[in-house]
C-alpha cells in the first residue's frame, strides 16, 4: 500500500531480562494522528524511541514506506531526518541559539545553504508563535517556549512522521495550552502525528486513532469516540476512570 | 638593601638568560596544554562511538579503546622526568646516536604526558552532558562526529575549562623537570645563572616571582575566557505581536 508509513510487526524489546515491549503490532498510513495512552510503565516511551531507532528493537520488524529500518546497511541518519522527535525534556542544545537550533541539522544532514536552512527556520518559528526569539539561548526561555522551538527545529528537517512523547508533561499547568495548540494546528497540515500524552481531552480531540498501551501490548486500537466513550476492553475502561477520577 | 641590589644586579646581568628561559617554558606548556586537549578530545570522540553492529568494526573498536586505555595508564603512571628520559634517549639508541632537538622533544614529551590526562577530563566532561543533548541531536540524523563537534564537546569544554586551565599551570610549572634533558627552559636556565654567580637564594627568588606571574596571569586569562564562553546573558525580542516594530530587550529569566 503506498500510503502505508509504518508497518510494525511483533516488536518486542527487552532492557535485560526485562521485557518491556512485548509484541507491539500496528499499521500507521500517512497523515494519521494517533495518540498513544496508557499507564506509567507501560512501554509507550520505550515504542516510540524504537520508531526513530533510539532503543534498537530486540526482535519483530519495522517497515517504514516499504523498507526495512532494521535492516542491515539501512542509513540510519536519513531516516531520522525524515522521523522528527519532540521530547518531554525538549533538548534543546544548550550551547546555541534558537535560531542556531533550527538550523543546525538542516545544514549538515539535509545540506541545505545557511540561507535556505534560515529561511525555513524562520517559517516554522513563526508557526510555532516563536520567531521573535531568534537570538535567545534554551536557558532564558520558559518551558513553552522550549518546546514550541523544540517542534519548529523538528518541523524544519520537513519530516514525513512527527513524533511526541509526553511533548507537556513537563510545563507548567498555564504553558500547556501553548504548545497543544500548536500541535492541534499541525494535527490539520496532514502530517503524520504519533504522540504519547496524558492529555485526555487532546487525545479525544484531537487524534484519528487512538492506541491504548497496557504492560508492553497494544491494549486496544480505536478510534477515539470508541475509547472514550465504548471501550471493548475492560482495562481500557480501567485506566479511562481512573485517570479522568485523578483529573476531576 | 643589599638584597635588593643583588636581586637588580642579577636580573639586570641575566636578563637575556631568564627571559628566554621564560619564554621557552611559556611555550612548551602553552602547546603541551593545547596538543593535549586535542589529543583529549579525539579520544573523547573515539571512546565514545557507538558500539558498531558490523563485528570486524566492532573489533576493531575494542583494539582502539585498549590502545586509549593503555596510553592513559602509562603516561599517568609514570613521572614526566622519567617520560623525558625514556623517550629522549630511547630515541637516540634506536636513531644510532642522533638525539632529537631538544626544544622538540619537550614539546612533544609535555604534550602526549597531559594527552593521558586530558582524555580523562574530556571524559567526565563528556559524560557530564545530559542524555537529552546527544538525543536531541541523534534524532535529527545528526551522526556520532556531528553530534559530538557542534553540540557535545562546545558544552563539555566548557564545563572543563577550570580542569584545563589546572592543566595549564601545572604544565607551567612542571616542564622545569624537561631540565635533565637539556631543554633552556626557566628552571634550567636559573640553574645555569647560579652556577656561575653562586647567588642561589637570589637567583631562585626571582625564578619564582616569574614562575607566579605565568602561572597568576594564565589563572586570570582563562578566568576571562569562561566568563565570555558562558555569553550574554541578556537577548533581544525582534518585534511583538501588537507592534512589529517594537524591539523589547528582556533580561534573563531564570
Ligand atoms: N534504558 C532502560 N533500561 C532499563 N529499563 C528501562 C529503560 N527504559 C525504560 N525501561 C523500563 O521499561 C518500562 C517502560 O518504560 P517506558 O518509559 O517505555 O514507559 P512509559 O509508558 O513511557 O511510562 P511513562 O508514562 O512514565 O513515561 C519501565 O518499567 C522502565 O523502567
Ligand atoms: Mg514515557
Amino acid at each position: 500500500m503506498a500510503d502505508t508509513v509504518f508497518e510494525i510487526r511483533n516488536l518486542v524489546k527487552n532492557f535485560g531480562s526485562n521485557e518491556v515491549l512485548k509484541g507491539i503490532s500496528a499499521t500507521v498510513k500517512k497523515g494519521e494522528v494517533i495518540s498513544v495512552i496508557g499507564a506509567s510503565g507501560s512501554g509507550k516511551s520505550t515504542f516510540l524511541r524504537c520508531l526513530n531507532l533510539l532503543e534498537q528493537p530486540t526482535s519483530g520488524s519495522i517497515e517504514f514506506e516499504g523498507n526495512d529500518i532494521l535492516g542491515k546497511g539501512f542509513n540510519v541518519e536519513a531516516y531520522r531526518a525524515k522521523v522528527g522527535m519532540v521530547f518531554q525534556s525538549f533538548n534543546l542544545f544548550n550551547n546555541m541559539n534558537v535560531l542556531k537550533n533550527c538550523v543546525l541539522g538542516q545544514m549538515k544532514v539535509l545540506k541545505r545553504s545557511k540561507k535556505e536552512a534560515e529561511e525555513v527556520a524562520m517559517k516554522y518559528l513563526s508557526v510555532v508563535g516563536m520567531s521573535a526569539y531568534v537570538n535567545a539561548r534554551p536557558a532564558q526561555l520558559s518551558g513553552g517556549q522550549k518546546q514550541r522551538v523544540a517542534i519548529a527545529r523538528a518541523l524544519s528537517m520537513n519530516p514525513e512522521v512527527l513524533l511526541f512523547d509526553e511533548p507537556t508533561s513537563a510545563l507548567d499547568p498555564e504553558m500547556v495550552g501553548e504548545v497543544l495548540s500548536v500541535m492541534r494546528d499541525l494535527s490539520k497540515t496532514g502530517l503524520t502525528m504519533i504522540t504519547v500524552t496524558h492529555e485526555m481531552q487532546f487525545a479525544r480531540e484531537v487524534s484519528s486513532r487512538v492506541l491504548f498501551m497496557d504492560g508492553g501490548v497494544i491494549a486496544e486500537d480505536a478510534l477515539p469516540e470508541v475509547i472514550f466513550t465504548s471501550p471493548k476492553e475492560a482495562r481500557t475502561r480501567e485506566f479511562l476512570t481512573r485517570v479522568l477520577e485523578k483529573r476531576a | 638593601m643589599q638584597f635588593f641590589n643583588e636581586i637588580i644586579g642579577i636580573i639586570s646581568k641575566y636578563w637575556q638568560m631568564l627571559l628566554k628561559g621564560l619564554g621557552y617554558t611559556m611555550l612548551i606548556a602553552l602547546v603541551g596544554t593545547l596538543v593535549g586537549l586535542v589529543i583529549g578530545l579525539l579520544t573523547g570522540v573515539l571512546r565514545t562511538i557507538p558500539k558498531s553492529k558490523n563485528t570486524f568494526l566492532r573489533i576493531l573498536q575494542k583494539i582502539m579503546n585498549f590502545i586509549i586505555a593503555v596510553y592513559v595508564e602509562i603516561f599517568r603512571g609514570t613521572p614526566m622526568m622519567v617520560q623525558a628520559m625514556v623517550i629522549f634517549w630511547g630515541y637516540a639508541l634506536l636513531a644510532g646516536g642522533n638525539t632529537l632537538p631538544v626544544i622538540g622533544a619537550g614539546l612533544f614529551i609535555v604534550s602526549i604526558n597531559t594527552g593521558a590526562y586530558m582524555a580523562e577530563i574530556v571524559r567526565g566532561g563528556i559524560m557530564s552532558i545530559d542524555k537529552g543533548q546527544f538525543e536531541g541531536a541523534h534524532a535529527i540524523g545528526m551522526n556520532h562526529f556531528q553530534t559530538m563537534f557542534y553540540v557535545v564537546l562546545p558544552q563539555a569544554i566548557r564545563n572543563i575549562l577550570p580542569s584545563v586551565a589546572n592543566e595549564f599551570i601545572i604544565n607551567i610549572k612542571d616542564t622545569s623537570v624537561l631540565n635533565v634533558i637539556g631543554v633552556a627552559e626557566l628552571y634550567y636556565n636559573a640553574y645555569m645563572i647560579q652556577t656561575m654567580n653562586y647567588k642561589i637564594f637570589q637567583t631562585y627568588v626571582i625564578v619564582s616571582v616569574m614562575y607566579f606571574a605565568m602561572t597568576f596571569t594564565v589563572s586570570r586569562l582563562l578566568r576571562l575566557l569562561e566568563k565570555a564562553m558562558n555569553g550574554k546573558n541578556s537577548y533581544v525580542v525582534l518585534g511583538s505581536q501588537s507592534d512589529p516594530a517594537a524591539e523589547i530587550r528582556v533580561k534573563e529569566a531564570e
